[in-house]
């Protein structure tokens, strides 16, 4: 037995990194979701955290599963369904997460409306979620104090037993607006301590919106001309400023309500048109829009 | 005498490792999969007793692990077998059907012979647990 030099293996972290694949989603993410720095930059962490995770497992190191259970706080319509969907896939990509699937669940499909009904509903989510990313929206319905027959706090605690004893099967995902979510986790403090990360979806800007508006333009194979840019330019700006304004949600059914005017448009029309014109926005299809003329408060005050 | 009924049957018993892998099988295909429990050994008995419902919108085998557990602590001594149902236009039928739990001591079955008329004989056969009544047929 010849006493062997031991040569040093060392591990090549730009070809692990290169070989799961990553950058590929990382890009994706960039490109189709527009803004949401913060996010991405959590995301990338977490991606680089498993990849040298796996790579410790490998060498035969000791790695305890990271915590991986998250809250998503922001307005409607800044992208924490879309992010928790992206989540999945990727966590499922680095092998943290054995399907890939995400379950949407709400108090509804969480809590029963009587005795003994509530576990095997909260059972039932978890069973659908295992493998997979449990998405609980408005996670802060489930908690009602004020109701004392209120069966919210049975869900919380089956939640909080899953997400401690089966950690290795499922990630949950809570959502919900900051403010809520502060006041839920004062008065559920189990779930702060189980959450590994804490991401605030911001309020998208101005530019964001319009960037969001052109590529979903885009995608369902519409266009703006310049005057209809302008047009739509300053319909954001008026409608930012008007109540219940849902960020890109509310960018969605503006542009479905200009798909509609445009609809009727080339119908009264009538006639022939090229191609070309099915796609293209007018602008009075946003001008049209009664965000000009002072939304639903100016009208009503109008009249 | 261990019944052969269901896919498997002539294998030895399946490992736990096994048993998940088939489910996820089914899973993987859209097979919805339902756990059932019996006593009675019989071919003939076709509806055995359910153990809960259909385990619908899984994808995960690990869920319908957990009910097996659940169902063996619960029925340690009954059959106890998994179908996996192929709801696709065509097929609407159970795609696999296996036992995943035997009773420790199975008796077997005896070949009745009745004779009829023009001294024809008719076979049935009978289990010889059935002799005793049903919850009661496998006691350790």
């Amino acid at each position: 037995m010849t006493n062997q030099v031991e040569t040093p293996n060392l591990i090549d972290i730009d070809a692990a990194f290169r070989q799961a694949n990553i950058q590929q989603f990382l890009d994706e993410l960039d490109r189709e979701l527009i803004g949401l720095k913060p996010v991405k930059t959590r995301i990338k962490e977490i991606a680089a955290l498993l990849l040298i995770a796996r790579l410790r497992e490998e060498q035969g190191l000791a790695t305890e599963r990271p915590t991986l259970h998250m809250s998503f706080t922001g307005n409607p319509g800044t992208g924490k369904t879309t992010v928790a969907l992206r989540m999945a896939k990727i966590l499922h990509h680095l092998g943290y997460v054995r399907r890939g699937h995400l379950v949407v669940a709400t108090r509804d499909d969480l809590v029963g409306q009587y005795v003994g009904h509530t576990a095997p509903k909260t059972k039932d989510a978890l069973k659908r979620a295992a493998g997979g990313v449990l998405f609980i929206d408005e996670a802060y319905y489930l908690y009602r104090p004020e109701n004392e027959r209120d069966y919210g706090q049975e869900a919380i605690e089956m939640l909080l037993q899953a997400m401690e004893n089966q950690r290795d099967d499922l990630v949950v995902i809570l959502a919900g607006y900051k403010e809520r979510m502060d006041t839920f986790f004062q008065a559920n403090p189990g779930f702060h301590s189980r959450l590994g990360h804490h991401l605030h979806f911001p309020d998208y800007s101005l530019e964001e919106l319009l960037e969001i508006g052109e590529l979903m333009v885009r995608q369902q194979n519409y266009t703006f001309d310049a005057a209809s840019q302008r047009a739509f330019r300053e319909y954001l700006v008026l409608r930012m400023q008007q109540p219940h304004f849902s960020n890109a949600r509310s960018v969605r059914n503006a542009l479905d309500r200009a798909k509609l005017r445009q609809a009727n448009r080339l119908v009264q029309q009538g006639g022939t048109i090229s191609p070309a014109e099915l796609c293209r926005f007018d602008e009075s299809d946003i001008r049209q829009s009664r965000v000009f003329r002072g939304g639903l408060e100016g009208e009503n005050s109008n009249q | 005498m261990r019944i052969t009924q269901g896919t498997f049957s002539y294998l030895p018993d399946l490992t736990d490792e096994e048993i998940k892998a088939q489910v996820q099988y089914c899973l993987d295909n859209g097979w919805p999969v339902l756990i059932e429990y019996s006593d009675d050994p019989h071919p003939r008995n076709v509806y055995w007793e359910m153990w809960g419902l259909p385990l619908f919108d899984l994808k995960d085998a690990v869920a319908v692990m957990e009910e097996i557990q659940a169902c063996r602590r619960a029925f340690p001594n009954h059959y106890i077998r998994v179908n996996g149902y192929d709801r696709s236009l065509g097929r609407q039928t159970t795609a696999l059907s296996f036992i995943v739990n035997r009773p420790p001591d199975e008796p077997g079955f005896l070949l009745e012979r009745t004779e009829g008329a023009d001294r024809q004989i008719r076979y049935t056969l009978k289990s010889y647990a059935a002799e005793r009544p049903a919850g009661k047929r496998y006691e350790v």
